[in-house]
């Protein structure tokens, strides 16, 4: 222990017992940066009303309660639902529009390529709101495709960046040159160039259907009537009190996000 | 007319057809954005400059100096927003200091305590901070039980409840470009620097830092943009006590209807926020803000 305290940690000779502080300093932000959200998981088999850790009794009754409810099955199908959708959605959009900016040369790519970001950059009250509004008018408020429709804006700018990072890394003389033996360019591109940025694309839809399953201020505005989503119903309670039925449903979302990335994991092993 | 001349005219009209081509490609995307998002911000922009009477004027802006409440607001986001940002560089850069220090491997494992809070819910980690900080919550059972302080202090519904949840969503925004930066750092500079005498400390502030500062300022930019426009977090923490300039815009929306004076808030902070990346856009490549480290 002392020889490594004493030993040199960087190239400029300092050693570890000078770092001390930083490995200590690191290790508690990096546990308070994790530890909260694990926290909420043994609490929700508490027994008791009032959150408690470690739970004196441990019961299921939570997530009955959220299982037995209608009203919470409903908006986790719709938020399902929905987040489905704009993957579908969003994914094969967002990839042809990063394709079309990364194979044109026309002059006003980096304009289209800013308009894309712009969901990236406008602050989402504001898109909510205008969102409500558009909505209005073309009567799709409180209907699933209004809401695929928003949150795919929404995840277009993040597919599109993905996308396009690895574009520019992949040359695409390969497809040229599938296109010279005679493919056609929606051929060369599907079995020559999709391939090969498959792990952006994996990694496109799942931060689609996360961009979409996790929103909570557009859904607000534009979910309701029949269809609320899951995270505007958890908004609405979270402002009332503090109801263990939320820490349930706080450990099924964890549980459906670390699924998602997992998944991701598997089709998407590749170079990147 | 030569047939090379007509060869060339027909190859120049085909690759002009390819380009709109490809532009077609990618004008669902543009469309939607446009439908959904680029007129309606337009529209609202429009609403701002109605008066009540339903005539050209200037009172949604008016209203917004004159009164002391508005002032107020944006006091509030500018101060909400600077001390997060300040807080997520103290605490961030010296972690990304040391995530680039460690060899590759160890980095990696470390990086996943950076990540898994990126990907989790952001009404999660509001909750799960609510349930943390409130009066009989763990943290104060916790510090009173080994007596750190005997009443139980108020944590939450306030701006210091504010403040922990919003460093804690932002920090990742930081880090992860700052840490991109620092990895990119040749290791070798820090050698030639201690080689040629200097301290560590010296080492550090000359060759180092300077170096990291790219990732550094567009970490911090993302991180102050997203506060100015943050909802979730400081209406579940704030309590009400906190009121940042989205949360103003819901309530006019919500509770008093009032489209002209929500939209000019809506463009006072759409405004700030572009001047803020355009003016950052002068010193740092879009991409490099976007995409950050990874």
């Amino acid at each position: 222990m002392a020889n490594w305290l004493n030993s040199p940690a960087s190239e400029t000779q300092v050693t570890h017992g000078q770092r001390l502080w930083l490995y200590v300093f690191a290790g508690v932000i990096m546990t308070l940066l994790v530890l909260p959200t694990l926290v909420v998981i043994p609490m929700s088999f508490s027994d008791s009303q009032y959150l408690e850790f470690p739970p004196e009794t441990w019961s299921l009754r939570w997530y009955r309660n959220y299982f037995e409810s209608d009203e919470w099955m409903r908006a986790t199908v719709t938020s399902l639902k929905v987040a489905v959708l704009t993957m579908l959605v969003a994914t094969p959009i967002g990839v042809l529009a990063a394709y079309a900016l990364h194979a044109s040369k026309l002059p006003y790519i980096r304009a289209a390529f800013v308009m894309l970001l712009t969901p990236m950059m406008v602050p989402v009250v504001l898109i909510a709101i205008g969102a409500f509004y558009a909505y209005v008018k073309l009567q799709i408020l409180y209907t699933i495709t209004g809401l695929v429709l928003a949150h795919t804006i929404l995840a277009i700018p993040l597919v599109v960046i993905v996308t396009g990072s690895a574009l520019k890394s992949y040359d695409m003389n390969q497809e040229n040159a599938a296109r010279s033996l005679g493919a056609p360019r929606w051929m060369a591109f599907l079995t020559i160039t999709l391939p090969q940025i498959r792990f952006a694309v994996v990694t496109s839809m799942l931060l689609s259907f996360l961009a979409s399953f996790d929103e909570v201020v557009i859904a607000m505005f534009i979910s309701g009537g029949d269809n609320p989503t899951l995270t505007r119903n958890m908004f609405n309670a979270l402002r009332d009190q503090i109801d263990p039925t939320i820490a349930a449903i706080s450990t099924i979302m964890v549980l459906i996000t670390t699924l998602m990335m997992i998944l991701a994991q598997l089709f998407g092993r590749g170079k990147s | 007319m030569t047939s090379a001349h007509l060869h060339a005219a027909g190859l120049r009209r085909d690759e002009r057809m390819e380009r709109w081509r490809l532009f077609g490609l990618g004008s669902p995307a543009l469309l939607l954005v446009l439908v959904i998002l680029v007129i309606p911000v337009g529209w609202l922009f429009y609403v701002s400059f109605i008066g009540a009477d339903g005539n050209f004027s200037l009172e949604n802006y008016e209203r917004m100096i004159a009164r002391k409440s508005y002032s107020r607001i944006f006091i509030t986001t500018f101060q909400v927003s600077l001390l997060t940002t300040a807080l997520c560089i103290v605490i961030g850069y010296p972690l990304a200091y040391f995530m680039s220090q460690l060899p590759t491997k160890w980095a990696n494992l470390c990086l996943i305590t950076v990540l898994l809070p990126f990907w989790t819910s952001l009404l999660v980690r509001t909750y799960a901070w609510l349930v943390l900080l409130q009066k009989q919550g763990l943290v104060n059972q916790w510090a009173i039980s080994i007596g750190l302080w005997d009443e139980p202090l108020k944590f939450v519904h306030n701006m210091t409840g504010t403040l922990i949840g919003m460093v804690h969503i932002m920090l990742p925004f930081l880090i992860l470009p700052v840490y991109g930066a620092m990895r990119s750092i040749d290791r070798d500079y820090m050698k030639a620097a201690s080689n040629l005498g200097a301290s560590p400390r010296r080492a550090f502030w000359t060759v180092f830092f300077p170096l990291s500062t790219p990732g550094l300022f567009a970490g911090s930019l993302m991180v102050f943009v997203l506060c100015l426009g943050f909802f979730v977090t400081p209406a579940v923490l704030g309590g009400g006590r906190v009121i940042m300039v989205s949360m103003k815009i819901v309530s006019n929306i919500e509770l008093f209807v009032n489209w002209g004076a929500a939209s000019a808030l809506g463009v006072v902070l759409l405004v700030l926020t572009v001047i803020i990346l355009w003016i950052a856009s002068r010193f740092l490549k879009l991409e490099q803000m976007t995409g950050g480290g990874h």
